[in-house]
């Protein structure tokens, strides 16, 4: 059953209200915003080791966590023939005072249900391309939204995570039996992409008295009179809308903040990509260093890259992980020759941004990409604001650079062997104890589903 | 809602019409009684062709556990349940996500009509009854709320009315039932508050241009007058009947 909720989420004083109230008549907002800015949105992709896809998105002081995980199962008798998806979200109680531990509350359920109506109904997923024994196994898309800190707007917060999260996931490998049509999962292998495509994201526009707000934090939503949800595609068409609060709105403020959802919601897009690709491309960049380090023969080689990938099945798990990384090489190669000329794509209207979008976006990028701050010694980790831009804009153009340089031929990157050994030592404690535990979670999972 | 979907009948025949024969502005055959239950405070039955809902209105009362009471308002409470036999295929009638979250946006679309404040410390419940489901599940029973309302005498702004607008092989269409809404491209439920010219319930299941959604939204509220028109003189029967009987 239903109740008003008999306190807010935050009890805001009275004069504090009266206060964001007349701030918002005239244009403005607490935290120095403009009533359509977006609070900094910093992403963080594939944070977890154990998940096939994931993101971490502050939003603000918001923090959401989205783990993906692909499971086989089996499809719905009405589509036999398609994967499926499965969202749930968890406001953990260490988010927010209010939050207390048990099932999902109607507004968890709210939540989880809006970011899966804009994913299914748009088609985001290539669901198709996710049948393992049509009719009988399918791949189960696990998508597990996390709010592990509370300061308003967390459809908007989750549904930033969630498209991250999809945009760096990747399926298992999964190797299915002939005869008994049994499957067995290697969670330590991905074979490809999670299909993607089109992308959505949500845009929560608040109504406080005649003024409509973008992206309220916890105060200003403890004052709003109600709130809608619009989940829009990177095309600008409404994938769904969600009436959320216990208010009434009019037709004209309904279509105005349409048009500022859509305008916003095509922005969001493209940073939440932006963001994805640097840190993806930059992460891949050092893979490919350690990798070079051991084969290079294997490097040069394109014809024997098959046959390797042909033992796979029948070969030891020494020649799976070899053939996978050759054929993973192979894979970004291929991708990463679009990967630069839609960049060029995207940087046009990004340039469009307002200056402090710019920074926002320069700055979730810089945040998502530690992992390659480490290895760029010659630039410091930390950096004034505006010194941070640029840099981060100079860091931007060297991962092009890198990137292109890759494609056309890879001597250059030999002159970086000094720092691909730094992050080579670095990184091989780390890697043989965590391959150990993947193989030991892996032989759990076998007895599991045995 | 879902179900086994089978094969997809074509929603828009030759001649226009829908595949029961509708017109796309053309709302179901509608029926609304109230005062249909003898406990409730207030209650009401509304049928959208072949979906069913009763709805009840207990209170104001006491509001039970005290802890839930607000200083300066009433609460409303509010239960959207399907019987396990209003389906095709049996429903466990546990309560679902999808009953829960309907619970919650149908609550919030009856908040601003109800005047809570004139009850402090009171609850007042709305424990709506999917008998029969045939599509437009949640804007009957958002119809049938507020007559059930209203028939309990809570003061409220105005009525509310509901009705979905869907899109259906590229037509924009009123009042979608089960079919349309399994193999349509979009549904959209909206309620209004006609009096008042406010929206308290929207929601968007599907995809849609601007322009789409402007029309659809359009369509809705011209449906939610037809409906609103037949809940005012629904009440009023009531009140005719009473007064041949005396």
């Amino acid at each position: 059953m239903s109740v008003t909720p008999s306190s807010p989420d935050y009890i805001i004083p009275k004069l504090k209200a009266e206060t964001i109230a007349s701030l918002v008549k005239r244009g403005t907002r607490l935290d120095g915003r403009g009533l359509h800015d977006i609070r900094q949105v910093e992403i963080i992709p594939n944070y977890l080791p154990k998940a096939d896809g994931s993101a971490l998105v502050k939003l603000g002081n918001t923090q959401v966590l989205v783990g993906v995980k692909l499971e086989v199962g089996t499809p719905y008798p009405d589509t036999p023939d398609q994967g499926v998806i499965i969202v749930s979200a968890e406001f953990v109680p260490m988010a927010s005072p209010v939050f207390e531990p048990g099932p999902p509350d109607e507004n968890a359920i709210e939540l989880a249900r809006v970011i899966d109506r804009s994913i299914r109904e748009l088609g985001a997923i290539d669901l198709s391309k996710l049948v393992l024994i049509p009719g009988k196994k399918v791949w189960v898309v696990w998508i597990d939204i996390y709010v592990l800190d509370h300061d308003g707007n967390l459809v908007d917060a989750s549904s930033i995570a969630t498209l991250a999260a999809l945009l760096t996931a990747k399926i298992p490998k999964a190797v299915i039996s002939e005869e008994d049509e049994q499957i067995v999962v290697d969670k330590t292998t991905h074979v490809a992409q999670l299909p993607l495509l089109r992308k959505v994201v949500t845009v929560t526009v608040g109504k406080l008295g005649k003024a409509l707000i973008v992206d309220p934090d916890l105060e200003e939503e403890s004052v709003l009179d109600t709130k809608i949800i619009f989940a829009i595609s990177e095309d600008g068409r409404i994938a769904g809308i969600q009436k959320s609060g216990p208010s009434s709105i009019t037709k004209d403020e309904v279509m105005r903040a349409t048009d500022i959802a859509i305008k916003k919601g095509q922005e969001l897009i493209k940073i939440i990509e932006q963001a994805v690709e640097t840190a993806v491309k930059q992460a891949e960049t050092k893979e490919e260093r350690k990798e070079e380090e051991g084969k290079e023969e294997k490097e040069e080689a394109p014809e024997a890259k098959e046959s390797v990938a042909e033992e796979v099945t029948e070969g030891t798990k020494e020649v799976k992980e070899a053939s996978e990384t050759t054929e993973a090489a192979e894979e970004r190669e291929e991708s990463k020759e679009e990967e630069v000329i839609e960049e060029r794509k995207a940087e046009e209207p990004v340039k469009e941004l307002e200056e402090k979008g710019r920074v926002e976006e320069e700055t979730a990028k810089k945040e998502a990409a530690p992992a390659a701050q480490e290895e760029k010694e010659g630039q410091p980790t930390e950096a004034e604001p505006e010194e941070g831009k640029e840099e981060a804009e100079a860091k931007e153009e060297e991962a092009k650079e890198a990137g292109k340089e890759e494609v056309e031929e890879k001597p250059e990157e030999k002159q970086e062997e000094g720092a691909r050994k730094e992050a080579e030592a670095k990184g091989a404690a780390g890697e043989e104890e965590s391959s150990k535990e993947r193989k030991a979670s892996d032989e759990e999972n076998l007895n599991s589903t045995q | 809602m879902g179900g086994t979907k089978g094969e997809k009948p074509k929603l828009i025949l030759e001649n226009g019409l829908r595949h029961d024969g509708r017109r796309p502005d053309e709302l179901r055959p509608i029926k609304m009684q109230v005062g249909v239950l003898k406990n409730a405070n207030g209650s009401a039955y509304v049928e959208f062709g072949k979906t069913r809902v009763i709805a009840a209105v207990y209170g104001p009362r006491e509001a039970q556990p005290k802890h839930i009471a607000i200083p300066y308002r009433a609460v409303l409470r509010c239960r959207y349940h399907m019987a396990p036999f209003s389906t095709d295929e049996r429903k466990s009638p546990a309560p679902t996500r999808r009953e829960i979250e309907l619970s919650k946006v149908i609550r919030e679309a009856l908040e601003p009509v109800v005047l809570t404040e004139m009850f402090p410390r009171a609850a007042i419940d709305v424990f709506i009854e999917v008998i029969s489901a045939d599509g437009g599940t949640r804007t009957t029973s958002l119809t049938a709320a507020s007559l059930a309302l209203a028939d309990a005498g809570i003061p409220m702004k105005d009525l509310v009315a509901a009705v979905a607008v869907g899109k259906v092989d590229g037509v924009l269409v009123l009042d979608i039932d089960q079919v349309e809404d399994n193999f349509g491209e979009a549904d959209m439920p909206v309620a209004a508050a006609p009096a008042l010219g406010e929206i308290t319930l929207l929601q968007l299941n599907g995809v849609l241009t601007r322009e789409e959604f402007e029309e659809a939204l359009d369509l809705a509220l011209k449906g939610i007058e037809q409906i609103y028109k037949m809940q005012k003189e629904t009440l009023k029967k009531k009140y005719l009947e009473v007064e041949v009987e005396v």
